[in-house]
């Protein structure tokens, strides 16, 4: 695994093995905030920043609690280190868009409960990735996220306008057609193969 | 969630709540990420439900003792921490017991501390109600999840490898639906169960009182 090359990684991830589609992470936001292109966007950028920042941190993390062996505490402190990035994320849109702030709402402090960004520190840990690999495989995991969310957006906004049945309004079609999604990009499967 | 006239439920009502009326995984659609990346068979998906019950239980007591210590502004990191401790806990455990089962749920075991339901359980009942009390909930809440993850992972596990709990159901002639245990049907699984409370729902309107709608899906 750790010999794949950079692009593989980063094809594979961000297609073949889409954070959100084929490893289901991330799906509360992708359920939540794919309601709107104009937020699901902003919302992507968002978690592909606290992703590079968490990847970065988990390797340094990972170094130390081998070095002093407490493996123990690995799980802690990665998450430990998301939420404060989360805190930081959130502080610096305060100040510089609250518009954004403000439509991401309950979302934001929501991206630390956000599977897909431990997933990341998780994922390069156990595939014992080099740096510069960790620092590929969050980025693509982050351009996964997000592409996978505006796809989504982009079907929901069009959804809004065709009538459907009382029944199936709501969650069940959401899951649908995140279903159909994930059979399209299953149509990805072995690009980049080996990772 | 937080209803103001929580305190008059009796505690079968308060245990009743996250099996029926609040489901978390069909209700609340909390935690769906190990809800639908672990349920390819019903082993796994008894395995992640035990395991996630495990964790509420431990954090859920812990959050209840520290309920009138914690200062409000550090509540949500305390919480975290407490979870990450009972994770770690679990996933030692896991992997003690049985390795095999370690390896088919994988990372999924660590992620049971981003598991919003967990977080959401300790923010809105566990922070602001008595030991026994949050604990009830929390047994109500952890089986409500394990049954839902079974539902999911025995239907995909009939449909997608015609077995149960790795008993062949329908002989050799069963052309599997191999797409069931693939991704897709993940989603299409849910959505169909979704789809059928969704249809009781409609079906009997007399009983919506008694059967709270999906409102709270937007809480991801």
């Amino acid at each position: 695994m750790a010999e794949a090359s950079l692009g593989q990684i980063f094809l594979a991830t961000v297609l073949a093995n889409n954070f959100v589609l084929a490893m289901f992470l991330g799906l509360c936001p992708f359920v939540g905030v794919s309601g709107k292109l104009n937020t699901a966007a902003p919302m992507g950028a968002a978690t592909t920043f606290v992703m590079l920042v968490a990847s970065l941190c988990a390797y340094g993390l990972n170094y130390l609690v081998t070095t002093f062996e407490l493996e123990f505490l690995r799980l802690i402190s990665y998450i430990v280190v998301i939420a404060s990035a989360v805190q930081l994320v959130e502080m610096v849109l305060k100040k510089y868009s609250p518009a954004l702030f403000r439509a991401l709402g309950i979302y934001l402090p929501l991206i630390t409960t956000n599977c897909a960004i431990l997933g990341v520190a998780l994922f390069q840990t156990a595939r014992e990735y080099s740096f510069l690999q960790a620092l590929v495989f969050a980025i693509a995991a982050g351009v996964g996220f997000t592409l996978a969310l505006v796809l989504m957006a982009g079907l929901r906004e069009r959804l809004n306008l065709a009538t459907v049945p009382n029944v199936v309004q709501g969650a069940a079609l959401s899951l649908m057609l995140a279903g159909l999604l994930s059979l399209v990009f299953m149509g990805f499967a072995g690009l980049g193969s080996g990772a | 969630m937080a209803i103001p006239g929580q305190q008059e439920l009796t505690q079968l009502e308060n245990f009743m709540e996250g099996i029926w009326k609040q489901n978390p995984v069909f209700v609340m659609l909390l935690g769906l990420c190990p809800a639908l990346a672990v349920t390819v068979s019903a082993v796994n998906a008894l395995a992640m439900g035990a395991a996630t019950t495990f964790v509420l239980l431990g954090s859920t007591l812990l959050v209840s003792l520290m309920r009138n210590f914690v200062p409000k502004e550090v509540r949500i990191a305390t919480y975290i921490v407490i979870i990450a401790t009972f994770v770690t806990i679990v996933d030692y455990l896991i992997a003690a017991i049985s390795l095999e089962l370690y390896e088919a749920l994988g990372a999924f075991i660590q992620l049971i501390v981003v598991n919003c339901m967990i977080l959401g359980r300790a923010e809105a009942h566990a922070s602001r109600n008595a030991p026994i009390r949050a604990l009830t909930n929390a047994l109500g809440m952890g089986l409500g999840f394990t049954i839902g993850l079974f539902a999911l992972g025995s239907v995909r596990e009939i449909l997608g490898s015609g077995t149960l709990f790795g008993v062949s159901l329908f002989g050799p002639d069963f052309q599997p639906w191999v797409v069931m245990v693939l991704p897709p049907g993940g989603f299409f699984v849910l959505g169909a169960w979704l789809l059928v409370f969704n249809w009781w729902r409609n079906r009997t309107p007399a009983a919506t009182g008694t059967l709270k709608p999906a409102e709270g899906h937007s809480h991801g």
